[in-house]
């Protein structure tokens, strides 16, 4: 096994004193996976994210990114490897698409600089990576709630592709997908998979938050059940993901069937 | 399909141009160099206008033979044309930066109680100490970074809501508390001599500019306008909400309190010695925005010409249509709202690409 890209060591954290959210979370995320959390609505799963986002300080506890904490990071570097996808997102402003997208790679440019050409090529092609080509030049109010999710995606791949020049290889690159599938029809849902399957085979580290244990048997490489007032159980997808363990989050009777040699959550 | 079905006449709708006012419809590269153009011309065209020796345009030989004009169009209409410039510039510019920052197309720069801070302190120079021009003047300007410094301080108490529900709700609080002293001056003041000044400097002027006064506010506007330039791009991350822009490598904290002061300062500076002057900060930014787009590149630019030729024009109106002097704050409002209400009827821009 080689270094951690993210180390997540005892990590507690609550918004109002003595009532703590999430409590001794440990895990280590490991280049080139897929990291899936599964946990019930109000879990902290988003609250997650915002810690290994640096934008939450935890009570207790570290979060490294290769080795180095955290916040002694620039703002720049923590930019250029690690990039989210909100749930949602609004601005009462018309900005494009396109303009919107080519925000990502604000951590890239020198600063006070402004996108370039290759800057805009890099936002068309991510468009046309998450299938929205086409929408480039329409409004983002108007896009509807699944668009926008997929324009967001398109966003955080522009942050983390990197400069040309750059060398690809030594910088850490990080995805965090707060529930991108939420908004998705099932060809989209579909499309965000194979993306994110090719994203990791290109090196990237994707954790992603998730309400479909379904999607989690398909994409998961590692998951991470967060059950509420229960220490989180981290480990391999295979391992982590049994009926039990379900029924016991969802405290529903589920079952896990196969079907074509592939595992299917039955919970109707 | 489907939707001419049910929609038969949505295409016909959309295509209907109540107004005719897509004057711009080129892209930003080519119509911002214009309305920069545009500018300057006006300018000139403007240190031209004005009474004497007849309403009208002076011939610009006149200029060169007689003394008094000489002295009326360089000591008299340059500087007060230069802050006419300098304060359409600075609102537009300002105007733009408070929408951004606040995700809010309703705010303005002399929000958080900058504006009636101001006219507060202006009102308590006129009845208690003495009311001379420069009096009046720096306790304007210390009264409305005082009402920036109670709204910041207030919104750092409160127990409520994000960071800019906060600022928003301390600004409406102090601006409250200082209209409040305001009406108590009014009702304090003798109404034969303090209050007309006091309501003549609410009412908004550039008529008694002097190059002395230009001096003192420039440095100020100068260094507020080169931040928010300069920023001209990046604002655009500062208008996202604050986690993503964090998520972005944004200091959203530093970053967006650099440009409210960058965008406070010079206001504050430059309504100390023209009064109130309202709407510019407002409207402009919704205009520049509806010619050139959301994308403060462009828009920005696009809001400190028009600010300019838009607050020039005004007081050209002010100072040359009558005999007497109009309050310019009178002439912003009134042909702001009526551009504001013609824009907001027309035609959107296309998306272009």
């Amino acid at each position: 096994m080689s270094a951690p890209i993210l180390s997540i060591r005892h990590l507690t954290f609550g918004y109002y004193p003595g009532q703590p959210v999430l409590q001794d979370v440990h895990f280590s995320l490991q280049p080139s996976r897929v990291v899936v959390v599964l946990g019930a609505n109000g879990a902290g799963k988003t609250t997650l994210l915002s810690l290994l986002l640096g934008w939450l300080t935890a009570w207790s506890g570290e979060i490294a990114l290769q080795g180095t904490p955290l916040p002694q990071l620039s703002a720049r570097e923590r930019g250029r490897c690690m990039a989210l996808v909100p749930q949602s997102e609004h601005t009462p402003f018309d900005y494009t698409a396109l303009e919107y997208v080519l925000m990502g790679r604000a951590p890239h440019l020198p600063p006070l600089g402004m996108p370039s050409a290759s800057d805009i090529e890099m936002a068309q092609q991510a468009l046309a990576q998450v299938g929205i080509a086409p929408l480039a030049g329409r409004p983002v109010p108007q896009l509807s709630g699944g668009e926008r999710q997929l324009m967001l995606l398109a966003r955080a791949l522009t942050q983390i592709s990197p400069t040309n020049g750059e060398a690809p290889d030594n910088a850490p690159r990080l995805l965090l997908l707060d529930e991108p599938t939420a908004h998705l029809d099932l060809h989209n849902k579909a499309r965000l998979i194979a993306i994110m399957r090719r994203l990791r085979d290109a090196g990237v580290t994707l954790l992603m938050t998730n309400h479909e244990p379904d999607v989690a048997l398909a994409v998961a490489d590692d998951v991470l059940l967060m059950a509420a007032g229960a220490t989180p159980q981290f480990g391999a997808a295979e391992q982590v993901i049994t009926a039990d363990a379900l029924s016991r989050l969802y405290q529903l009777p589920i079952r896990l069937i196969e079907v074509d040699g592939r595992k299917r959550v039955l919970w109707t | 399909m489907l939707n001419k079905t049910f929609f038969p006449r949505s295409k016909a709708m959309c295509c209907k141009r109540p107004f005719a006012l897509n004057l711009f419809v080129g892209s930003p590269r080519q119509t911002i160099p214009l309305l920069a153009v545009l500018l300057i011309a006006l300018f000139l065209l403007s240190l031209l206008v004005g009474r004497y020796p007849m309403p009208g345009l002076i011939a610009p030989n006149r200029i060169m033979e007689d003394v008094l004009a000489q002295r009326l169009v360089f000591n008299l209409r340059l500087p007060r044309l230069l802050t006419g410039l300098l304060l359409g510039i600075t609102l537009g510019a300002a105007g733009m930066v408070f929408q951004l920052l606040f995700s809010n197309p309703l705010v303005e720069p002399s929000f958080l109680g900058v504006s009636q801070g101001a006219a507060f302190g202006a009102a308590f120079a006129i009845l208690f100490l003495g009311g001379t021009a420069l009096v009046t003047q720096i306790s304007a300007a210390f009264f409305a970074l005082t009402g920036l410094g109670f709204s910041y301080l207030l919104a750092r108490r409160f127990r409520f809501g994000g960071w800019v529900l906060r600022l928003v709700l301390a600004g409406i609080a102090v601006s409250a508390f200082f209209s409040a002293g305001l009406s108590i001056l009014k009702y304090l003041a003798d109404p034969l001599t303090q209050l007309q000044e006091i309501t003549f400097w609410l009412l908004g002027s550039l008529a008694s500019i002097t190059w002395p006064k230009l001096w003192s506010v420039l440095p100020a506007s100068l260094i507020g306008l080169t931040v928010i330039y300069v920023y001209r791009w990046r604002l655009n991350l500062l208008s996202l909400n604050e986690q993503t822009s964090f998520s972005l490598g944004v200091a959203p904290g530093r970053e967006r309190g650099l440009l409210i002061l960058a965008a406070v300062v010079p206001t504050a500076a430059l309504i100390s010695i023209s009064g109130m002057i309202g709407w510019v900060g407002l409207i402009i930014p919704h205009i520049a925005r509806r010619l050139f787009h959301a994308d403060t590149r462009y828009s920005l630019p696009g809001a400190i010409l028009l600010g300019g030729i838009f607050t020039m024009l005004c007081d050209n109106l002010a100072r040359a249509l009558f005999a007497g002097e109009i309050p310019l704050g009178i002439l912003t409002s009134l042909f702001g709202a009526i551009i504001f209400l013609l824009l907001m009827g027309s035609q959107p821009p296309r998306p272009r690409l």
